[in-house]
């Protein structure tokens, strides 16, 4: 039953991964961007998060109401102020500078908060269960983190299939300059896209600052794991995320299972194997890249 | 009265060669004006810096009277000039209705839409659901014209509709063109079939190296002072 056990518990932690690895997704498929500040970005989120609820007493999912347009906003600021300087500037530019900003925001969140250990307290839903048989419960809350997960990735992926701007960004995506000749200003649109990465990032911040506990340094690890459900699933496809999130998170479960050191092992040998194997992921998107 | 489009003196640049001397372009409104020459002409050239893809050094670009100094390539489709660019540069994809769909992403008003589109290339309505990536040169070609007739242009851009292009799909995409001026649509067409372009025009100008050499009505060009003009050997 421990097996069983583990494998679902895999699976919900990969909705979470999934919900984390959602915008950087989307950024790579619409721009071939590597958001290399995504994690740190996610624990800004946590920290708006922790502050709104230190301060006004919020809910940290009331607080996703005030936390989320902010981060759109920084997204969109951040693409028009400088990722688009940057993208004119060859492939390793936009790299550069998202890595300089994680560093710049991971120092200024320490400044801030200091290196102290923080969590977002949820109340009485950290802790419910659904007993679903003999020695198998699912918590409510990994399950609501992995519902609002494969949400996330459904509302972007109806987003970029059925709405003008979704079909938009998918032109200047195919090709930018064909793109401004049907009238569609790309710097817009990557705006617009990096501001809902940034809304997904903040809800999978929340619940990441939830899940366990959280300081100025957690961003490294979560965008691991984000890129590698990303790679694992296959670079710019949606769906391909929520599968590499899943993937990941079965084999950090089952590794764990073996014995608690392995787990995350377990997770980052599996990326290597898809990596080795088929380095276009699982379900490598539609359009080459 | 003030032409639709004025190309006035203008010197154009690839870093640092000059692809355009001087030139100067005018059309008319309802004027099918076809810009033939050899390649490196510099009629590429002259369409991308009317679309805003090039910007000139020197001289200016007006659209009724109005200098589009400074006004990059998206804001000029809702000023109405719409493109269908060389090598027909679809969203591979995008399905071929999605494609006509993102030519009208300026929303500006005017006749053409889906129906419109779908009734004057018919073949392409029968493609609408396939990716634009799994259709023919033709069909190709013709879904790129009908992607810029979606934006409802004053002035209509086409950028060697023949390249590549069997002879007699020409002759069908080309027979779709007084159906387009009808509406009273401005045409600029860079052709290098010197005879497609001849048919359908009201007027020719040929550029050698960047300079205009021969202009005229279509209907009494000579053709022995044209391919002079086209190959730059003096008559």
């Amino acid at each position: 039953m421990s097996w069983v056990n583990a494998v679902v518990q895999g699976i919900l932690l990969g909705g979470l991964y999934a919900l984390v690895a959602a915008g950087l997704s989307l950024v790579f498929g619409v721009m071939r961007i590597v958001n290399l500040a995504h994690g740190v970005l996610a624990v800004l989120a946590a920290f708006g998060a922790y502050v709104l609820g230190d301060t006004l007493g919020l809910h940290p999912f009331l607080a996703l109401l005030v936390v989320v347009p902010v981060m759109a906003a920084v997204g969109y600021g951040l693409q028009r102020g400088l990722l688009n300087r940057a993208l004119g500037g060859g492939e390793l530019a936009p790299l550069l500078v998202t890595f300089g900003l994680a560093i710049v925001l991971q120092n200024a969140l320490l400044e801030a908060f200091s290196a102290d250990s923080r969590r977002l307290d949820v109340g009485d839903l950290g802790t419910a269960s659904i007993r679903l048989g003999d020695g198998l419960a699912i918590g409510v809350f990994p399950l609501l983190a992995a519902v609002v997960g494969v949400l996330v990735i459904a509302a972007i992926g109806q987003f970029l299939a059925r709405t003008a701007t979704g079909r938009a960004m998918r032109a200047t995506s195919d090709d930018r300059d064909a793109a401004a000749l049907m009238g569609i200003d790309g710097r817009h649109l990557y705006a617009v896209a990096t501001a809902i990465a940034l809304a997904t990032v903040a809800i999978a911040g929340v619940f990441l600052g939830a899940r366990s506990t959280f300081d100025p340094s957690a961003g490294g690890t979560t965008l691991i794991f984000a890129f590698e459900a990303v790679v694992i699933g296959g670079l710019g496809s949606l769906w391909g995320t929520l599968l590499g999130g899943v993937v990941l998170g079965v084999a950090q479960a089952l590794g764990a299972a073996v014995d608690p050191a392995y787990g995350v092992l377990a997770g980052h040998v599996v990326f290597l194997v898809v990596l080795a194997t088929r380095p276009r992921g699982l379900l490598p998107s539609a359009v080459t890249a | 009265m003030t032409p639709l489009l004025e190309v006035d003196e203008v010197d154009v640049f690839y870093g640092d060669v000059q692809a355009l001397f001087g030139l100067t372009v005018t059309v008319a409104q309802g004027e099918t004006l076809a810009v033939i020459g050899a390649n490196g002409g510099g009629k590429s050239t002259l369409l991308k810096t009317v679309a805003g893809v090039l910007r000139p050094a020197r001289g200016d670009v007006r659209l009724q009277g109005t200098s589009l100094r400074g006004v990059p390539a998206h804001r000029r489709v809702g000023r109405g000039i719409a493109m269908s660019p060389e090598g027909r540069r679809l969203f591979p994809s995008l399905t071929v209705e999605e494609n006509l769909l993102v030519g009208a992403h300026s929303g500006r008003p005017g006749p053409w839409g889906l129906a419109r589109v779908y009734e004057l290339f018919p073949l392409v309505s029968e493609r609408r659901a396939r990716p634009a990536a799994n259709l023919s040169g033709g069909e190709q070609q013709a879904v790129a014209i009908g992607r810029a007739l979606m934006a409802n242009p004053e002035l209509l851009l086409l950028d060697e509709v023949s390249l590549g292009l069997a002879p007699v799909v020409v002759g069908q995409l080309y027979a779709a063109l007084p159906t387009i001026t009808e509406q009273g649509t401005t045409v600029l067409v860079v052709e290098q079939d010197v005879h497609q372009a001849l048919a359908v025009a009201d007027r020719v100008q040929c550029l050698l190296e960047g300079r205009t050499v021969l202009e005229g009505p279509a209907a009494s060009v000579d053709m022995a002072a044209l391919s002079a003009a086209y190959f730059g050997v003096s008559a």
